[in-house]
């Protein structure tokens, strides 16, 4: 139940709401309570009237209105109550899911590489919702409940104590059923979604081996295996089913009992005298009332436990630290980045990982020059630029950016200063115009520009409704290029002092691709860029390029003198001309 | 996602017949079950009669024998009803159970049948979601929902019977509130599933954006976005709240308002039994039991906006399910199949033409991926197909194993068009070993014998003493028992390749066909891949996709696609010679191959 003491601060913003919600709960239960002793009196009355022959129905109007009435205001309580408990627990869960996902942008590249997002969607969607279910009927029928409980016991103890002892007798029998079963239920449960899990894994399995299973004629195995398992689901689910199927007629006959119990023995006291026959049926009537109580406090129970342990998991994500951050050492006055970048024995190890990816980088590139990084994959080449936007830092030597060490660079600073084209384009459903956009006010005239200088422009126009077009799901499927170039020009539109374009253009013909880079040229002026590709095409005009093989540069110089030096690069050149020649074969 | 938001409607006659159809195995328990369902409901609407007999016969005439006699048989009633209420429960859960044992085995054969073409256009996940969940919700329909709409109807009419029994004028009185009940429920029920519809609205675009914005978090970070990625999240967020909210309404004027019709029809109860009382025909019992009986009356039409919900969403499931069901993407098997009891391993390709789809104007001309392809191979020939990306290599070992269906020529295996014999059948003696090697969970064994109890664990064991696998597998806790985890994360991508082998030679195929796995491996697994490659070549017909050169030197021939079409064919000295394709696939892929061949002996 720990976990759920970190909700107090969610619930502490509505704190007057869900003091009037509580409050609300006491006046309904106190409406309510009455009412079967209204009805108790007008079976007495009308018992009176019938043995003396009077009449007797403006009395008996009176009980039937009080009645009425009073189930009038019971019901406005109820009503209120769940438009404050249920309605702050729809604000609060808003609240955590909030906080959730702000929290999530803070985590570091990283994390979410070790997390797969599905598992952080269970926690968004199921684990949330759970909690929710903890901050609204956790709440108002626990409190529900107990009133309840205490106001119909006092109630029947202060009419007849022997009775109600004797007619609650099965009663605690109730909650201990309610606890018990539910426990077994709950034990059976998981074991059945234990199997439920491994049905699961086989089909996914049986449906991603299909090829192998077709090959060598499996199939009627496969079906044999999936049989069986299914076949052990259904017990589980049948076992289930046993402790399932005994809680409510269980619960049911120990009610019943209690019925049974105050019907003999409140009988009798009515028969000897002791009792009026309204009484009696108030007593019924409670008894009823006494029903949900019992049944919901296992219920309740089970919510709480659901809820704790949801807590514990989102609260594990909630306290992680973002490895990358701005710290101590971050020098807020700076605001500006010239776009001068050094690598000074730069060495990169993975987490887990037994080799660096990246070691010993010395190099300097100068304000306003094109650099190329080259390398087989796996060479370190995209680990090298995510090192800029801090996506991961230095584990030795230091990178500087204008001299100054990008640990120091405030991240916003640092961050909207590059524009970064990622190898996996990554666009969001939604129109081109909002993903070039990507959150920036600038004006329509800078998307064409910046779609001009990826070529994008020209299949905008052809889309239907051009730049208001959604893509995605819901609206046309870009090709590979395509979303390349998009994703070109949302770097592009944000002017920034540092371009990194990391296999950018890889999925783009050589003729578009030229031509993107000639209007590049006259863009880049001023700015730095790095330019990471498999093809020499893309790379040989820049100013400086550099080779990695396993971590480190093996070679560095301009094209023709790499191309004479007769090593990676040059075997690499060699290799695109025969494909070109193969291409025209 | 957000096909399986939609909500259809709540009962579709057709999907429902064609579900009903699965109940028919167990006619005779959902006959029993319903049996057991009106003894309930009969036994259910006893008790505000016992009620009654015990305050007038008992109580009024002070028989204290007689009361004492009234609450035993109450009790025996209320535990005889509770034993019939837990067989029907669990009876209702089996009846469930196996009719979607039954479905789920139905789709999953069904799956299995299904050709590569259909696996090609549907993503696995939402193949699983069918077998899985969408059966997973049929089963909250046929279990509870059928056997329980019957048991609320019982629960109705029993209720119904003995109030009209005890007393007509009673009874019409407490009923006449009737006609308000069902308007506020009809109501309630169509603003709720309004408001649920635009809560499962909302929910979906929470999760879609989540998804997209927990997959793009780089993008969203490296661009700084996000503080407006936030505020759009919390927009979404709060539109899912509000719709929240708005329904927390409508439930808060409902239940309440249950509970005042209630009361209202008690207040009518006491007044008419006023007005009446002098008549005598009112008695104080008769009144309890009405009580009682206005209580027990709400609750199964309380439920109906229950079951509405499971039958809306089962309505959807049942209709993806036979979506599926009746996909009819299977290969056409020959009505007098070819027997191919032992294969030579004869092949032949004669002038076949290839394309993955074919337009359904036919106006268009298809993409082609193989042109007019002709070769043949001998039994115990090895023929390698080398050519750049994109040449139609892999389509072509798919066709040999008859995955796809060819559009123009003919492929023959002993001189028999493939299309002639049994999928079956000609896979049987094609051993097939992909690229990416695909394990089971499981164990080392099964990964070898793929749970063919023909293959004992001697075969299993000679097999992989042969490639070599069995080296690594001693060295594995339980050996051939060792478990091998889901895609066989544990293992290293050379011992995946030595089992994926091993696996092709248990099975003795005549056939074999190889897509060499490109992915670089340490020296030594080289070493054991390249001999075992040998061993499996050997006295069988083989047709490998070659990305070794030592695999190429040894084949007996090899042919060069190129965008699909077969451009040069020859050994490989003939075909360096030619100075053409092979030439340069040569010196792009191969020659580093020998370079470092050379320098390594």
């Amino acid at each position: 139940m720990k976990p759920l003491l970190r909700l107090l601060p969610y619930l502490a913003r509505y704190k007057k709401t869900l003091i009037v919600g509580i409050l609300t709960v006491v006046g309904s239960n106190l409406f309510s309570i009455v009412q079967p002793l209204f009805l108790g009196y007008a079976i007495d009355e009308l018992k009176a009237g019938m043995e003396s022959k009077t009449y007797i129905t403006s009395d008996l109007l009176l009980w039937a209105g009080l009645i009425v009435g009073f189930s009038v205001i019971a019901g406005f309580f109820t009503f209120l109550t769940r438009q404050t408990i249920i309605v702050v627990s729809r604000h609060t869960e808003f609240d955590l899911r909030n906080d959730f996902l702000s929290h999530l942008q803070k985590l570091s590249y990283s994390y979410f590489q070790n997390k797969p997002t599905g598992d952080l969607m269970a926690h968004a969607t199921n684990d949330i919702s759970s909690v929710r279910n903890v901050l609204g009927p956790g709440i108002m029928y626990p409190s529900d409940t107990i009133l309840t409980f205490v106001l119909v016991l006092t109630m029947m103890l202060t009419r007849d104590w022997q009775l109600t002892l004797l007619a609650l007798i099965p009663m605690p029998l109730v909650s201990i059923v309610v606890y018990r079963v539910s426990k077994v239920i709950h034990d059976r449960f998981t074991e059945r979604q234990e199997l439920f899990s491994r049905l699961t894994t086989r089909a996914q399995e049986n449906l991603s081996g299909i090829r192998v299973i077709k090959s060598y004629v499996r199939e009627a195995f496969e079906i044999d295996e999936f049989r069986k398992l299914s076949w052990d689901y259904l017990k589980k689910n049948l076992v289930l089913a046993k402790a399932q199927s005994l809680l409510w007629p269980l619960m049911f006959l120990l009610v019943g009992c209690s019925i049974v119990l105050t019907m003999y023995f409140g009988g009798l006291r009515v028969i000897d005298g002791r009792m009026t026959i309204g009484t009696l049926s108030a007593f019924m009537s409670y008894l009823l009332m006494l029903i949900w109580p019992m049944i919901a406090f296992g219920w309740v129970l089970n919510l709480l436990q659901q809820g704790a342990a949801s807590m514990g998991r989102l609260g594990a994500i909630l306290d992680s630290i973002p490895e990358i951050r701005d710290t101590v050492q971050t020098n807020h006055s700076l605001t500006e980045i010239e776009g001068r970048i050094e690598f000074r024995s730069v060495s990169f190890t993975h987490k887990n990982a037994n080799q660096p990816a990246l070691q010993d980088i010395d190099l300097k590139i100068e304000k306003g020059t094109t650099l190329a990084i080259v390398g087989y994959t796996g060479s370190g080449k995209t680990t090298m630029v995510n090192l800029l936007p801090r996506l991961y830092d230095v584990t030795e030597g230091q990178l500087l950016i204008d001299g100054n060490d990008v640990r120091s660079i405030p991240l916003t600073v640092l961050r909207s200063n590059i524009g970064y084209v990622p190898q996996e384009t990554f666009l969001f459903s939604d129109t081109i115009a909002d993903n070039i956009r990507y959150g920036l006010d600038n004006g329509d005239s800078s998307i064409q520009q910046a779609s001009e200088i990826s070529q994008i422009h020209k299949d905008v126009n052809d889309f239907p409704k051009q730049y208001d077009t959604m893509i995605g799901e819901r609206g046309i499927t870009l090709s590979g290029g395509q979303k390349q170039r998009t994703s070109i020009a949302r770097a592009i539109m944000r002017e920034p002092k540092i371009l990194i374009l990391d296999d950018a253009l890889s999925s783009v013909d050589t003729y578009t691709e030229e031509e993107i880079l000639r209007r590049l040229k006259s863009f880049m002026e001023g700015r730095t860029s790095i330019i990471i590709s498999h093809r020499i095409s893309t790379v040989k005009d820049a100013d400086l390029i550099v080779v990695l093989d396993k971590g480190q540069i093996v070679e560095r110089g301009s094209h023709e003198e790499l191309v004479a030096q007769g090593g990676i690069y040059a075997d690499l050149h060699q290799k695109q001309l025969l494909e070109k020649e193969l291409e025209s074969m | 996602m957000h096909e399986e938001e939609v909500l259809g409607k709540a009962y579709d006659a057709r999907l429902m017949r064609r579900l009903l159809k699965y109940l028919r195995p167990y006619r005779g328990h959902v006959a029993v079950g319903i049996a057991m369902s009106i003894v309930i409901s009969g036994m259910e609407a006893l008790r505000p009669y016992f009620t009654k007999i015990a305050v007038d016969q008992d109580i009024a005439s002070g028989d204290k024998h007689g009361l004492l006699m009234t609450a035993l048989l109450f009790f025996v009633v209320l535990v005889v009803r509770g034993l019939v209420q837990y067989a029907n429960a669990y009876l209702t859960q089996w009846i469930g159970q196996r009719t979607i044992f039954d479905l789920r085995m139905e789709i999953f054969q069904h799956l299995q049948n299904l050709s590569l073409k259909f696996y090609d256009k549907n993503p696995i996940g939402r193949l699983i979601t069918r077998v899985t969940n969408d059966v997973e919700v049929l089963n909250e329909m046929f279990s509870s929902g059928i056997v329980m709409v019957f048991s609320d109807v019982f629960t109705i009419a029993a209720i119904l019977y003995f109030m009209f029994t005890m007393n007509l004028g009673l009874a019409l009185v407490s009923l006449s509130v009737l006609p308000l009940l069902f308007y506020g429920t009809f109501l309630f029920r169509k603003k709720a599933r309004e408001a649920y519809r635009e809560v499962r609205l909302q929910i979906a675009r929470i999760n879609s954006f989540m998804q997209e914005h927990i997959t793009g978090m780089l993008v969203d970070q490296i661009f700084n976005r996000e503080k407006k990625s936030f505020d759009k999240f919390s927009a979404i967020n709060g539109a899912h709240r509000d719709a929240n909210i708005k329904s927390i309404f409508y439930y808060a004027v409902f239940y309440p308002g249950i509970d005042l019709i209630g009361a209202l029809s008690i207040g009518l109860i006491i007044w008419y039994a006023g007005a009446n009382a002098l008549e005598g025909t009112v008695t104080i019992g008769t009144i309890m039991a009405f009580v009682q009986f206005n209580e027990m009356f709400w609750r199964p039409i309380r439920d109906l906006s229950e079951k509405y919900n499971i039958l809306q969403t089962a309505m959807a499931s049942s209709e993806r399910v036979f979506q599926l069901l009746d996909d009819t993407s299977v290969l056409p098997s020959p009505q007098h199949p070819a027997a191919l009891e032992h294969s030579k391993g004869e092949i032949e390709f004669r002038n076949v033409w290839f394309a993955y789809n074919i337009p359904s104007d036919g106006a268009q001309s298809p993409e082609w991926v193989l042109k007019d392809i002709s070769f043949s191979i001998k039994p115990g020939e090895t023929v390698a197909i080398v050519g750049h990306t994109g040449a139609g290599k892999t389509s072509i070992i798919s066709l040999l194993s008859r995955f796809y269906d060819i559009q123009k020529g003919e492929i023959l295996v002993d001189g028999v068009n493939i299309q002639h014999i049994k999928p079956q059948d000609l896979r049987r003696h094609i051993g097939v070993v992909l690229q990416d090697v695909f394990l089971f969970s499981g164990d080392i064994k099964g990964n070898i014998n793929l749970g063919d109890f023909l293959i004992p664990l001697d075969r299993v064991k000679a097999a992989a003493r042969v490639v070599g696998a069995h080296r690594f597998i001693e060295q594995l806790p339980g050996e051939y028992d060792a478990e091998v985890k889901e895609r066989g994360a544990t293992l290293s991508v050379g011992q995946k390749q030595l089992l994926s082998f091993a696996r092709a030679l248990a099975f003795h195929p005549k056939i074999l066909v190889l897509d060499e796995a490109t992915s670089s491996v340490d020296t030594e697994s080289e070493l054991l891949i390249q001999a075992a490659i040998k061993k499996l070549l050997q006295g069988r017909t083989a047709i490998v996709i070659a990305h070794r050169l030592s695999t190429i030197q040894n084949s007996d021939k090899i042919i060069v696609l190129h965008k699909g079409e077969v451009r040069e064919m020859g050994n490989h000295q003939e075909l360096l010679s030619r100075n053409g394709i092979y030439r340069r696939l040569y010196e792009l892929q191969y020659k580093d191959q020998e370079v470092k061949a050379q320098s390594a002996t």
